[in-house]
């Protein structure tokens, strides 16, 4: 009689996408091979080393909720409540290589979401401020970062339209945020030289990087990456 | 215990519920998922209708004694099952987003389905029941069953003008308990009190029900929902239609600074706005306005501007036409460029009320400035009817960006991106005017590129010789605007162009006389992808490129309206290998899903048709092939008209609420009677001459309508819509007159010779039905839609050829 109430409450708990959490070196064991993952999956443009130290570093299993942190390896997007995601791991390692990161940057992430692409940007950069519209969102991107130590990652929950003035400029700044349009004001924050990466699409579908360079002259171009290497034409041109 | 006689009535109560269901669980699914799953799902529910048959099959010797019982067990299981289930389904953790790598959401899909094919299941065994008991009278019941069905189309349209979706599911399941009181008088069943504690359950739900349970939850990733999110946003206004759920949110900590693609160089920021979402998809927006226009600069700094800097204005301004004109912010656009005169259609009633009244003050009351004139319409079918002229033809850019960029319209046709519609726009302009259409720019491109090649051949087709010397195409980095010019562009108006996007730091994708070398400046492109495009589709060899695109670009016309196909076969093998790499956003999704659809429909169907025929007993009671391919056949045959007929509709009534109701509603009613009609002269004569008078009536009448009804429509497209709608009705009624017959001709046949197999044949009908409908699109998207009449003539032909096989002799 136990056996199959214990069947039925395992198959309830997949069914429901429960699942049981692993011990430290396993989740280890998975982040070395999620990185491998991402690097193979980037072709012939691997990031840089310093993404890929810092990919190979953050727990990420901490930054999805505890039920899916077996899955948090896998190089997928995952939810995160709130209607929100974490990013594939492909999709964070490419924003993070176009921002073309030095030690000593200074870097805005608008969206904090998980906090995961925070703890990425602080693992590479000097200081990062993290701006979140959803509070529940917020405050536990805040505490995990805390928790793990992440002391140059300041968070803050509000409006990320105008920017972190008090900061500014920045050398580089992340727009996970869906908007409509970018917000002026935070290419007004970004240094001349800096650089600005937006992902487009829909939730779970990243469809397109935007990468917004402003020159030392301040005015701006922007280059538009897919991140597969797909070309729609073929032969004849 | 004999039943005296079938329950007619109650049998069309039944009926009428079930189809009420059906379009309510539409719009639940579209409210709570989106409406391409919403189709998958409800036609996977479909099926329980045809499981029933297989069921009474299989089980026809058990039940035989119970008749009048089981009847109403499964008419009081509708309606306890129609809320139930749906409020069930609700329950089960199922995100469509996550179906590529999560194979558990296909587990969860999968208990969806089981569970919404429940409640079709009890209303399939109802009817399949009392049609195989009276099989004699089967002319009878099946006019009762699909008049039901027709007038409970119509209904439930109305109901739901006056009541949202979730109060229906109280009124369905009363319905259905009304339903089963009828039955037990109709039927006499014992105790004769029965009827009596029905009518009193069916009172005591619809007073009774605790409205909290009936709660709609719709996806956490819909875009209201993450409006929501937002602290400070609010729902402050909801209404509700058979055409959508409209939400107004106001966002007073985070406003929604609505600029679709603002130019990067902007330094504007919108002015207060209010959200307003369709389903839960969105949004469209509201914006504040007093009468200044300077709040409205931002206006010109999205592509969408850009045809006010190209018109030359001969007179004070444009004259405008803004198809899609939603809370008005494509009228905001035209006012602040100076237009004198805007005409802007709008289909939803309800926006324009909320715009005029609701939310009069903080709009400004757009919709009753003295030069702005507001049309409740749909687009396609004003610009058909309208006599006026305009300088510009805005096509505006309402679908959420989100909903696009996941590539999951759903098939959905539409009748704005055609290549007649095209040649329409074009004829409705002033000299030297221009047609402009702005989308959410996709990468690589597709939606772009297919209005390119629209307007190419639209332009080819009205002889212009050089199509490329009136098109005009920019980018910006996130949306593309199309200029189409009824005249050659002029030297300075191309100058205006590349100074509106120099200006803008927008790119010039194609324009005539551009070079190379100007395209892919501001916003880089791995490769100038809409260039090369643009080029290759005006080159002297189009359909090459268009073949080699891997992307479907083909232009879509009237008799294949399916703007949003982008799919082809050979690109979901690339992407799928890419996968990891995340190639899966790129694709468009809405075809796969569509396939899918189609052969779960078939596996479901086919195991389930043949189910009987493993099992000893139910064999030796089943009847030679021809008979299953004849009921196979009318089903199939039957839905491939109704849906295509529909479409042809849509346009001439230019409503597509209103043109599926009133089709549907026509289709069903003379098909009952058809089917009434049938039944007499089956009984009379025992023989099935009619039969091959029908099918080659039906058959003459869809050809004729086919070669007569576009030329039709275009001559009547000015009457009023009551006369539209007495003429479509005039026009289906001696068609669906005819297709009403063949089922109940072949039912009555068997229950003079084979009356077990009555269930077995209900059964194959189902489920065709299913197939017919998923099959009817899918044929279309590929062949059109005069093919799809073609094909169901034909499948007529051969079911009559069919019916000759039936086992013979008269059982009386």
């Amino acid at each position: 009689m136990e056996r199959p109430f214990a069947a039925a409450a395992f198959g309830a708990l997949i069914y429901f996408g429960c699942v049981i959490p692993l011990p430290a070196a396993e989740y280890e064991a998975l982040r070395q091979e999620m990185v491998r993952e991402v690097i193979a999956a980037s072709g012939s443009s691997p990031p840089e080393a310093s993404v890929i130290a810092a990919m190979e570093k953050v727990e990420r299993h901490r930054f999805v909720p505890a039920w899916l942190a077996t899955f948090a390896y896998g190089n997928h997007p995952l939810p995160i409540g709130h209607g929100q995601t974490i990013s594939q791991p492909l999709i964070v390692a490419r924003m993070t290589d176009l921002l073309k990161l030095k030690k000593d940057d200074k870097v805005l992430e608008i969206g904090t979401g998980s906090g995961y692409q925070a703890a990425v940007l602080a693992e590479i950069a000097r200081s990062v401020y993290t701006i979140e519209i959803i509070e529940p969102l917020g405050k536990e991107a805040a505490r995990q970062l805390t928790s793990l130590g992440y002391d140059n990652v300041e968070t803050r929950i509000g409006d990320g339209y105008y920017g972190w003035p008090e900061a500014a400029p920045f050398d580089a700044i992340v727009v996970t945020a869906a908007a409509s349009h970018v917000p002026p004001p935070l290419l007004k924050q970004l240094k001349p030289g800096g650089r600005m990466v937006v992902p487009l699409g829909a939730p779970f579908m990243t469809q397109y990087l935007m990468l917004v360079e402003k020159q030392l002259d301040g005015s701006v171009t922007t280059r538009q990456i897919v991140p597969v290497r797909f070309v729609p034409l073929r032969g004849g041109h | 215990m004999p039943l005296p006689r079938p329950p007619f009535v109650a049998i069309g109560l039944l009926s009428a519920c079930v189809l009420a269901y059906e379009v309510l669980l539409t719009r639940l699914f579209s409210i709570v998922l989106w409406h391409h799953f919403a189709y998958m799902i409800i036609s996977a529910a479909m099926l329980g209708y045809g499981a029933s048959g297989t069921a009474l099959t299989l089980l026809r010797e058990k039940i035989a004694g119970y008749i009048g019982p089981i009847y109403l067990a499964a008419a009081i299981g509708l309606a306890f099952l129609m809320p139930a289930t749906f409020l069930l389904s609700q329950e089960v953790p199922f995100n469509p987003l996550e179906l590529l790598w999560d194979p558990f959401q296909l587990t969860r899909l999968l208990s969806i389905y089981l569970l919404m094919m429940l409640p079709f299941f009890c209303a399939g065994t109802g009817i399949g029941l009392i049609l195989s008991h009276f099989g004699q009278q089967a002319g009878r019941v099946y006019a009762f069953d699909i008049t039901g069905a027709g007038i409970g189309s119509v209904c439930v349209i109305g109901v739901l003008f006056l009541i949202p979706p979730h109060k229906l599911l109280i009124v369905l399941p009363a319905l259905a308990l009304f339903a089963a009181a009828i039955a037990a008088v109709e039927m006499r069943i014992q105790p004769r009190w029965l009827w009596i504690v029905l009518l009193g359950l069916a009172f005591l739900v619809l007073v009774a029900a605790p409205p909290g349970w009936f709660h709609v939850h719709p996806s956490p990733y819909k875009d209201l929902s993450q409006a929501l999110n937002i602290t400070g946003a609010q729902v402050i206004e909801e209404r509700s239609s058979p055409l959508g759920q409209i939400a107004v949110v106001e966002s007073p900590r985070v406003p929604f600074r609505y600029a679709p693609g603002m130019s990067l160089n902007a330094v504007e920021e919108p002015p207060e706005q209010l959200g307003i979402f369709v389903d839960g998809d969105g949004p469209s927006v509201l914006t504040r306005f007093d009468g200044q226009l300077e709040p409205l600069s931002y206006l010109d700094q999205l592509t969408s501007a850009l045809p006010y800097h190209v018109l030359q204005r001969p007179h004070a301004g444009p004259h405008v036409l803004v198809l899609g004109a939603g809370a008005g912010s494509d009228v905001l656009q035209a006012l602040y460029h100076g237009a004198i005169r805007i005409d802007a259609v709008e289909l939803d009633p309800i926006v324009i009320k909320l715009v005029k009244e609701r939310f009069r003050d903080f709009g400004g009351d757009i919709y009753t400035l003295p030069q702005v004139h507001i049309h409740v319409a749909e687009a396609r079918g004003f610009v058909n009817a309208t006599r006026g002229r305009y300088d510009l033809v805005q096509v505006a850019l309402l679908d959420s960006f989100g909903v696009a960029a996941a590539g999951v319209y759903g098939l959905s046709e539409s009748y704005l991106y055609t290549v007649e519609a095209f040649r329409t726009y074009l004829s409705r302009l002033t000299p030297g005017g221009v047609l402009a259409i702005t989308r959410w720019l996709a990468l690589p491109p597709r939606d772009a590129l297919k209005l390119f090649t629209t307007a190419v051949t639209a332009l080819e087709r009205s002889g212009v010789d050089d199509p490329g010397a009136r098109l005009v195409m920019i980018r910006g980095w996130k949306t593309v605007t199309l200029l189409v010019k009824n005249s050659d562009f002029t030297a300075a108006e191309i100058e205006a162009i590349r100074k509106f996007c120099r200006e803008r730091s927008f790119d010039t994708a194609y324009y005539p006389g551009m070079r190379p070398e100007e395209a892919n400046r501001y916003n880089v492109l791995a490769q100038s992808y809409f260039f090369e495009g643009a080029t290759g589709l005006l080159d002297r060899n189009p359909q090459a490129f268009i073949d080699r695109y891997k992307f479907f670009i083909e232009p879509a016309t009237d008799n294949q309206p399916f703007f949003f196909h982008f799919f082809k076969w050979d690109s979901l093998r690339e992407l799928l290998a890419l996968r990891e790499q995340g190639g899966m956003p790129l694709l468009d999704w809405s075809y796969p899903l569509l396939v899918a659809t189609l052969i779960q429909a078939f596996v479901a169907s086919v195991v389930l048709i043949l189910a009987p025929l493993l099992v000893s007993k139910a064999r030796r009671a089943l009847p030679p092939a021809r008979v299953a391919l004849y009921f196979l056949a009318i089903g199939l045959a039957f839905m491939f008209m109704e849906i295509a007929f529909i479409q042809k509709f849509i346009l001439f009534l230019a409503h597509p609420l209103y043109a599926v109701a009133v089709v549907l509603c026509a289709f069903l009613v003379f098909a009952g009677m058809g089917s009434w009609l049938a039944g007499r002269l089956q009984k009379r004569f025992h023989r099935s001459g009619h039969l091959t008078v029908a099918v080659m009536a039906m058959g003459s009448l869809a050809l004729l309508y086919l070669a007569i009804l576009p030329s039709l429509f275009d001559a009547l497209i000015h009457l009023s819509d009551l006369a539209k709608i007495a003429i479509s009705v005039a026009l289906i009624a001696p068609l669906a007159f005819c297709m009403g017959m063949p089922f109940p001709t072949g039912t009555m046949r068997l229950a003079f010779t084979a009356h077990e197999a009555i269930p077995w044949a209900w059964a194959i009908n189902g489920f065709a039905s299913v197939v017919g409908a998923v099959l009817a699109t899918l044929l279309a998207i590929h062949l059109g839609f005069a093919f799809v009449i073609l094909l169901a003539v034909t499948i007529y032909g051969l079911a009559a050829f069919a019916l000759r096989g039936f086992p013979q002799g008269v059982a009386e």
